[in-house]
């Protein structure tokens, strides 16, 4: 099961391109898009690193999959 | 798209490599048929064309090694193994047809071509479950 986050309402908040982002991170553009549309789970150094951008807790960027399944019930 | 710099040496890697093979296979192929090579050396000679091919397998490794965006890395390994998979699965059927005189013989080298194809159908699977093929490797 893939995480849910909210990179795309960051990146909008910031008025940054999937292009910016990627820069940013210092990945290929396809990676911001695969984890934005959920396709794909960054890993642990990956996630922190976007969480370090935003300067946020990693769990305001990535939805915990545990957590997010007890709401759904 | 654009190419990270690990894929870029490794399309480099490969086409230096696809040069050696050509050479390589002609020499040996020329030396053969005009009966220029030692009975000494027949075994290594034959051997020679394998070897670039050989550096393929090593460059993709290398190439996974390199690569510093981890979702392109992922790409590649899924590749990898759709590719080990379609040409370990083709080469045990055909054995068992071939062991049953059901098919003609093919030569092992055949198998290392199977898997270049297979990275084309786990580019395909790539596309199809996660829209991107991969690097372009």
């Amino acid at each position: 099961m893939l995480m849910e986050n909210h990179l795309r309402v960051l990146r909008a908040t910031r008025a940054w391109s999937q292009q910016d982002l990627a820069q940013r991170l210092e990945v290929s553009r396809q990676s911001v898009n695969a984890i934005e549309t959920g396709k794909y789970d960054p890993s642990l150094p990956l996630a922190f690193r976007i969480a370090e951008l935003f300067e946020l807790p990693i769990e305001e960027v990535f939805v915990s999959p545990a957590r997010h399944s007890s709401k759904a019930i | 798209m654009a190419f990270s710099p690990a894929a870029k040496r490794y399309n480099w890697r490969v086409v230096w490599l696809s040069l050696i093979y050509a050479c390589l296979l002609i020499a040996a192929a020329y030396g053969f048929k005009h009966e220029l090579v030692p009975n000494a050396f027949a075994y290594i000679v034959a051997v020679l064309p394998a070897l670039p091919i050989i550096g393929i397998f090593a460059a993709i490794g290398r190439y996974l090694v390199e690569e510093q965006d981890e979702y392109v890395r992922m790409l590649m390994v899924r590749q990898t193994l759709w590719a080990s998979g379609f040409a370990l699965s083709l080469a045990t059927a055909w054995g068992f047809l071939e062991s049953f005189d059901l098919v003609g013989h093919w030569d092992g080298y055949w198998v290392a071509v199977a898997w270049f194809f297979g990275l084309g159908i786990g580019a395909l699977a790539n596309k199809l479950t996660l829209g991107e093929t991969g690097s372009g490797c």
